[in-house]
């Protein structure tokens, strides 16, 4: 691999087959569903950054997906923030509260790691259950979308899904560019082997809290974009469930590749859509999609691509 | 009597009774997390929808063949626990040689697929489980009055923790679990069948659950969704005690339950996040857990 370099050539093709993707879509497809899958592809690769690439499995960034969506609904509809300003506070939001559970759960290893999150997301769920500016059992509806720097109305939405399109955008070659840093090549030698990492000098456990608030920063953008776009943030968004799809769309995508989790975004949001109305059924299926990954498709689909074309993805 | 702080001695005794009641629950799920956790290496996320299989198959056992109560205390966990073979024999079994995540990931799959089956049939509101007529009414303790059932929840989950503890501390069996949990290439060169003795744990494990289900039935609604939270809250308690001990779960279950109903009475508002509180603090305080060793 080219290390902390560039993009390699066959990366470049792929990011500019998306670029040119998202570019005609909306011409084509619902722009709020691609919207939909955007908002998740953004979670799916921040998440993957800490399972993928420090090997943390996190089964709790539902609280930071709905803590900031959360956020930015209460700062566009009660306080009036502009759209920026609501997007900034819930990512902030996100951040700050990631630096106090990351803190605490890198405390521990492994499966306790994923025990503590899990934890410490299912009481931000009930303090969004009580907490009075929730709006408990109905969320908050009716966020208002606002205008771009105060002069592009957000109403339509073509003009949002552009905005959304470049804030993705911007968000995966920010995750790229962490990745292939040196800072992510020291996370990838802790994933591999954090005892020997740590005798080589590195203090792991600070480099683990920093991809832990990396990771809940864009994911909480993700989740403040979300309630902006869908004018709702509700207590789906902060429920167990949640996590449980980031970590299935990664896993369906493949673990620790950086277009994996927008393949199993896409994958997993198409088939909700077709799924919707078999009710329960979506909740099997998906299931059954994660059995059948971790028995015979660990690599997800862009992992086994990767393999057969013997290149990273 | 007199007031104790402030509160009725009847709501503060009322409220201790329901929190030993969660904690006998805490206690034998946690207990079966950990037992699994011991040998397997791998944490069940399926627990919580066992625990929910059994309360439902104990209902299915009533309601359509007639089956009483002390009956479904027998048969549920062994029908419940076969179930839970059947998951090790065929998919748990290939992930042992893996990062112990992919575990994690496989039985939450599979609690989905329980769970959302579940719901199909049965929807999402819960249904009543008659107690037994032995088991109703209730007893005059002088101090408080409490619900016959309720007192048997704590007693028989007490007498299941303390014999789980027994077995596996004292007794011949419990010390080959002991010495494959340590070191299993060396239990299975002394000539003991080891992934044999896997597939039993994990199957009593599972059968652990499902009578807390049954056990539960009667108290709570039988739901789809009554393990999907409860197990949240059991993965606390784990990681609280530590999995390192059997009565280090016990007690810990207990204790956190007795904690929960005296925060329900003193400040209610934050019964539902006590100990998640309480984890954050011992994660701050004692990492390892309160009974744990760091491994």
């Amino acid at each position: 691999m080219s290390g902390t370099g560039g993009m390699p050539r066959h990366q470049q093709i792929l990011f500019g087959c998306m670029v040119a993707f998202l570019a005609v879509a909306p011409f084509v497809i619902y722009p709020v569903f691609l919207m939909k899958v955007l908002c998740f592809a953004l979670f799916a690769c921040a998440f993957n950054l800490l399972v993928g690439f420090v090997g943390l499995l996190s089964f709790g960034h539902a609280m930071f997906f709905g803590g900031a969506a959360y956020v930015a609904a209460h700062g566009a509809k009660v306080w009036g923030l502009p759209f920026e300003l609501a997007i900034l506070a819930g990512t902030a939001t996100s951040a700050l509260l990631g630096l106090a559970v990351g803190a605490l759960a890198i405390r521990r290893q492994g499966i306790y790691f994923s025990m503590i999150t899990l934890a410490l997301a299912q009481m931000i769920y009930f303090f969004a259950l009580q907490a009075p500016f929730t709006g408990g059992e109905d969320g908050l509806q009716k966020v208002p979308r606002g205008k771009l720097l105060g002069m592009i109305s957000l109403q339509n939405d073509l003009t949002l899904y552009f905005v959304v399109a470049a804030i993705f955008l911007a968000a995966f070659l920010a995750i790229y560019r962490i990745v292939h840093s040196p800072f992510g090549q020291v996370l990838k030698a802790i994933r591999e082997n954090e005892p020997r990492a740590i005798s080589l000098g590195y203090k792991a456990d600070q480099y683990k809290l920093a991809a832990f608030v990396l990771s809940a920063t864009l994911v909480g953008l993700a989740g403040s974009v979300k309630s902006i776009v869908f004018q709702l943030a509700s207590l789906t968004d902060v429920h167990w469930t949640m996590s449980g799809e980031a970590v299935l769309m990664t896993l369906v995508g493949g673990m620790g590749t950086i277009f994996g989790p927008i393949a199993g975004a896409v994958v997993i949001i198409t088939m909700q859509n077709y799924l919707a109305e078999l009710g329960s059924w979506v909740t099997i299926v998906q299931g059954v999609v994660f059995v059948a990954c971790v028995l015979a498709f660990r690599r997800g689909i862009v992992g086994e691509i990767a393999r057969a074309i013997r290149k990273p993805l | 009597m007199p007031d104790i702080f402030g509160i009725p001695p009847q709501a503060l005794f009322g409220q201790l009774l329901l929190g030993l009641i969660n904690g006998s629950f805490y206690a034998m799920l946690s207990l079966g997390l950990a037992i699994i956790f011991g040998l397997l290496n791998i944490i069940n996320f399926t627990h919580g929808a066992q625990y929910m299989m059994g309360a439902f198959t104990a209902w299915m056992l009533l309601n359509w063949l007639g089956i009483s109560y002390w009956w479904s205390m027998l048969i549920v966990p062994v029908v419940v626990g076969t179930f839970g073979v059947l998951i090790e024999r065929t998919m748990l079994r290939h992930l042992y040689k893996l990062d112990h995540l992919y575990g994690l990931l496989l039985t939450f799959g599979i609690a989905l697929i329980v769970q959302g089956m579940y719901r199909d049939q049965f929807g999402s509101s819960g249904l009543p489980y008659r107690i037994p007529d032995a088991l109703r009414g209730g007893t005059d303790l002088g101090f408080m009055y409490m619900p016959n059932y309720r007192g048997w929840v704590v007693a028989v989950s007490l007498v299941v923790c303390l014999t789980t503890w027994f077995v596996i501390e004292k007794t011949k069996l419990g010390a080959y679990l002991r010495a494959a949990t340590e070191n299993p290439p060396m239990v299975q060169a002394f000539g003991i069948n080891v992934p044999r003795m896997v597939t039993l744990t994990y199957g009593f494990g599972v059968g652990l659950a499902a009578f807390s289900g049954v056990l539960a039935a009667p108290i709570y609604q039988v739901s789809p969704q009554m393990g999907a939270d409860l197990i949240i809250v059991v993965f606390a308690v784990v990681v609280i005690g530590g999995m390192g001990s059997i009565m280090g779960s016990i007690v810990t279950g207990f204790g956190l339950g007795i904690i929960e109903g005296l925060t329900k009475v003193f400040y209610p508002e934050a019964s539902a996040t006590v100990i998640f509180v309480i984890m954050a603090i011992v994660l701050l305080l004692k990492p390892a857990g309160l009974f744990g060793r760091v491994r």
